[in-house]
């Protein structure tokens, strides 16, 4: 009886372990340690000429270079701007709070290629910004690296400043120190593992940012990553865009480390007010609240407001003519078949996605007694986060090259599309639920349990219900994602049934303004589609940072 | 054969830190026994190896004498209620105590809850949700949630040691009723000696992971087993034989003489020593004298009385106990 209880006990952890991780092997690691491998063999077998080849190449220390200072700059300028916002919105009250809250959010969803279509269109030499001559330049890619980490700072710091405990500051003042000191000797130290963290992942998604760099950056700025799919696609230079890979990698990891041990700092770090802590907007705030809504109206609506501004103009005017060119095939298929195609696919990539993520977040957030156990938890806790860094561009080319034959002969399989974009999106889903499973008090597991609650009682009558809201918040990041994915897909989707965000990018990459404007009106639908699944998800999803 | 729960030998341990070091331990159907101990002596560690929270080093628990190492938490028919209630957030004061009853009918279900709360002094609370309850409401709801599942054995860990002191006693003489109302077998943690003594047929010492006495509580304060026990209970300071003899000690001396708080009175026929201070409490006063061997010692006396400098003291042999000399003296605290 007992051994019978125990062998199904087994089982179901075999389970939970191994589809989530066998998905991974197949469908991330295989595709892109093929790609890698390829650029170390050549006809005569293993080969360093052509990887070696490009890491003496000038142009490649001119990209690595190029992605490391873009990302560089870009973390800097989120991070000092993202501190004032994280206060105003988080740890000040006004009439509008919420709005603006949700506001700031919209951009990190956005789909790359509708903000890289959207600051082009600011940015061009016909845009409204287009005296500055910016156009192309590292300002542009910086400006709109900036605009998606934005709410990444806002949202990280602010968090956590809303649940300082303002007595440690008050106490602070009590003992003398100045309102300036306070600020550097308590308050920063405290926020110091929130900045840290927010900084580390801006950092990674900023050196792996693609669809943006690529549209906005031109011929003379790029990130690794565009200059892997320029040696994989254009040049067809396989050991090229294998030691770019690699190179991508060392970053990434690198970046993943330092996140890793800033978010295990913040998590053991403080002790924390129960409720949120703020106080009404005052005269002493103004310089944060200036900058705030500079940041606000200067980098995040205008670019916004633009796009939607520009794709009303046509030819003869103002008025919805991009929009209605959107239902023209003209011999393929037109923009809202496209759209059609993307909303199945990102169906099928969220249902994928969050089936794993849900297996994934469940066995992180067990507590193992072992030190052994705990370890392994870390390792496989690194490991789901990796498809946050490893190109996407890497993913896609690496599918095509795998999964040609049995035994995965998925290659002309649309398939492949939403398995790739639910890669792309695990780590965001398992960011998403993790919190909220991690934060469920296990005592009242145990209380459930002492009331004679089975296991499978419990995780459905205290486990599900607890993580519920994190559950709408991960399927709208899943869904939003796959909406917007562009690097993998862009090397799966054929060209008779292309998602929206390739369809965008053959759009934007076109000459003639009857083109441009159809991409600035499909940009649009894809934003507006994005912005209300994420808005059902903050709907369903976590008000504030509830207290269990 | 056995009844009730039956303790073996239980060693539990974290990493190299043992918790719970050998204890054994019987609690009889019906009975209520109190684990008392500081913080950090192993008496919750010892509940949730019990309640099979916690994994057995060595040692067994048994039920009725069976062995309950391969019977799951759920299985046990132990209910825990915790310090801080540890109510579900996501259900109300009704969903909260019927989570054990969810095989019964809607109505019978309901009506058992209705009962439950009535027992504890909340009728009418149902619906309510439980951010609504105050910290004293919220245990009388944890423990009606736990009576919902008839366990055949209570467990409370701290249950009232977040409240504060006047709830505290109120509470816990509310939670003696109802377990005795109920005639449930329990396991009640605590730290605070009181609460045991007022609820337990028997009460356990612990301190270092170790048991060190079980007993009535009558007989415990009577006869502490050591100077531990005798220290952990409010004993203090142990004087040895000649110094006790002084004081106007007669009774037997096989040991230290354990002077408790009502020990040493103030009377004419005392021995004068010096007041170093005194202490206003309800209702009385407290000198702390000092005895000729340098030890401090405490007198109560009633009302509120200015500081004389000097105090006639002798032992009460009621307020005594003889244990016996450890050992090693220097590890004691008061």
């Amino acid at each position: 009886m007992t051994l019978r209880r125990d062998h199904g006990r087994t089982w179901v952890w075999a389970v939970i372990a191994v589809v989530p991780v066998a998905f991974l092997v197949i469908f991330f690691v295989w595709p892109v340690a093929a790609l890698v491998a390829r650029g170390f063999f050549d006809a005569s077998g293993f080969s360093l000429v052509g990887v070696s080849e490009v890491m003496v190449a000038p142009r490649t220390w001119r990209i690595v270079g190029q992605t490391l200072a873009q990302a560089a700059v870009a973390t800097v300028l989120a991070v000092l701007l993202g501190i004032p916002g994280a206060y105003v919105l988080y740890r000040t009250r006004f009439p509008g709070r919420t709005a603006l809250r949700a506001l700031v959010a919209v951009p990190f969803v956005l789909p790359s290629v509708v903000v890289g279509v959207a600051f082009r269109s600011l940015l061009t030499e016909s845009g409204p910004l287009g005296f500055l001559g910016l156009g192309e330049s590292f300002a542009a890619v910086v400006a709109a690296l900036v605009f998606f980490n934005y709410s990444v700072v806002v949202r990280t710091v602010g968090v956590l400043w809303s649940r300082l405990d303002r007595r440690v500051s008050e106490a602070a003042r009590s003992l003398g120190a100045s309102r300036v000191r306070v600020w550097w000797t308590v308050t920063l130290p405290a926020l110091a593992p929130a900045i840290a963290s927010a900084s580390a992942l801006t950092f990674l998604f900023c050196a792996s940012a693609f669809a943006v760099v690529l549209i906005l950056g031109g011929s003379g700025w790029g990130t690794i990553e565009t200059e892997i799919w320029y040696q994989t696609t254009q040049l067809l230079d396989l050991p090229a865009a294998a030691a770019l890979s690699v190179l991508q990698l060392v970053v990434v990891a690198a970046a993943l480390v330092a996140a890793d041990l800033t978010r295990s700092r913040q998590e053991r770090a403080l002790t924390l007010a129960g409720s949120p802590v703020d106080h009404r907007l005052r005269r002493g705030d103004a310089p944060a609240a200036v900058v705030t809504a500079v940041v606000v109206v200067g980098l995040l609506l205008t670019p916004m407001l633009t796009l939607v501004w520009r794709s009303l103009q046509t030819a003869g005017g103002i008025g919805l003519g991009n929009y209605a060119l959107l239902a023209v095939g003209d011999g393929r298929p037109s923009v809202w078949e496209a759209t059609a195609n993307s909303l199945v696919t990102a169906v099928v990539a969220t249902a994928i996605a969050l089936t794993l993520g849900v297996m994934v977040s469940y066995l992180l957030s067990r507590r193992p007694r072992s030190v052994a156990g705990r370890r392994l938890l870390r390792w496989a806790d690194a490991a789901f986060m990796l498809p946050l860094g490893i190109s996407a561009v890497t993913v896609g080319f690496g599918f095509l090259i795998t999964l040609n034959r049995p035994p995965f002969d998925l290659r002309s399989s649309w398939a492949l599309i939403p398995i790739a974009q639910a890669i792309v999106a695990l780590p965001l889903v398992v960011r998403s639920l993790l919190p909220t499973l991690r934060a469920i008090n296990p005592r009242l597991q145990e209380a459930a349990a002492s009331l004679g609650a089975a296991p499978a009682r419990v995780v459905a009558t205290i486990d599900v219900p607890l993580a519920w809201r994190g559950f709408g918040l991960a399927a709208g990041f899943a869904f939003a994602t796959s909406l917007g994915e562009f690097g993998a897909t862009t090397f799966l989707a054929r060209p008779d049934r292309p998602t929206l965000p390739v369809e965008i990018f053959r759009l934007i990459s076109r000459p003639g303004a009857e083109n441009l404007g159809m991409a600035l009106a499909a940009a649009v639908v894809l934003a507006a589609l994005t912005a209300a699944v994420m808005a059902v998800a903050e709907y369903l999803g976590p008000k504030e940072a509830t207290s269990w | 054969m056995v009844s009730g729960l039956q303790v073996r030998d239980v060693v539990v341990r974290y990493g190299d830190l043992v918790a719970v070091d050998q204890v054994s331990l019987d609690v009889a159907p019906g009975e209520v026994m109190a684990v008392i101990g500081a913080s950090g002596s192993g008496k919750s560690s010892l509940l949730r190896a019990v309640a099979g929270l916690e994994p057995l080093v060595s040692g067994s628990v048994s039920w009725d004498g069976v062995d309950l190492a391969a019977v799951e938490v759920h299985r046990r028919g132990f209910a825990v209620m915790f310090q801080d209630g540890q109510l579900f957030p996501h259900l109300n004061v009704g969903g909260n105590v019927g989570y054990a009853l969810h095989r019964l009918g809607r109505a019978e279900r309901q009506q058992r809850v209705n009962d439950l709360l009535a027992l504890v002094g909340l009728d009418g609370y149902a619906r309510r949700p439980i951010t609504a309850l105050s910290g004293g409401q919220a245990q009388r709801v944890a423990l009606a949630r736990s009576l919902a599942a008839e366990p055949r054995l209570l467990m409370l860990d701290e249950p009232l040691s977040a409240l504060d002191t006047g709830l505290r006693t109120r509470l816990v003489e509310v939670l003696a009723e109802t377990v005795r109302a109920t005639n449930t077998t329990a396991l009640y943690v605590t730290h605070d000696q009181d609460e045991a003594f007022t609820i337990a047929d028997r009460v356990a010492v612990m301190a270092s992971g170790r048991l060190l006495q079980v007993d009535a509580p009558a007989e415990l304060w009577r006869r502490p087993a050591d100077i531990e026990v005798a220290a952990f209970l409010g004993y203090g300071p142990f004087l040895d034989e000649g110094l006790a003899r002084q004081f106007g000690w007669t009774g037997a001396a096989n040991g230290l003489i354990a002077v408790g708080p009502d020990g040493l009175i103030a009377g004419t026929d005392g021995v004068e020593v010096p007041v170093r201070a005194a202490t206003v409490g309800r209702g009385e006063t407290v000198f702390e004298v000092e005895l000729p061997s340098g030890e401090r010692a405490w007198v109560r006396s009633p009302g509120v009385s200015r500081r004389p400098d000097l105090l006639r003291v002798r032992l009460s042999p009621d307020g005594c106990a003889v244990v016996p000399k450890p050992v090693v003296l220097d590890t004691v605290q008061g």
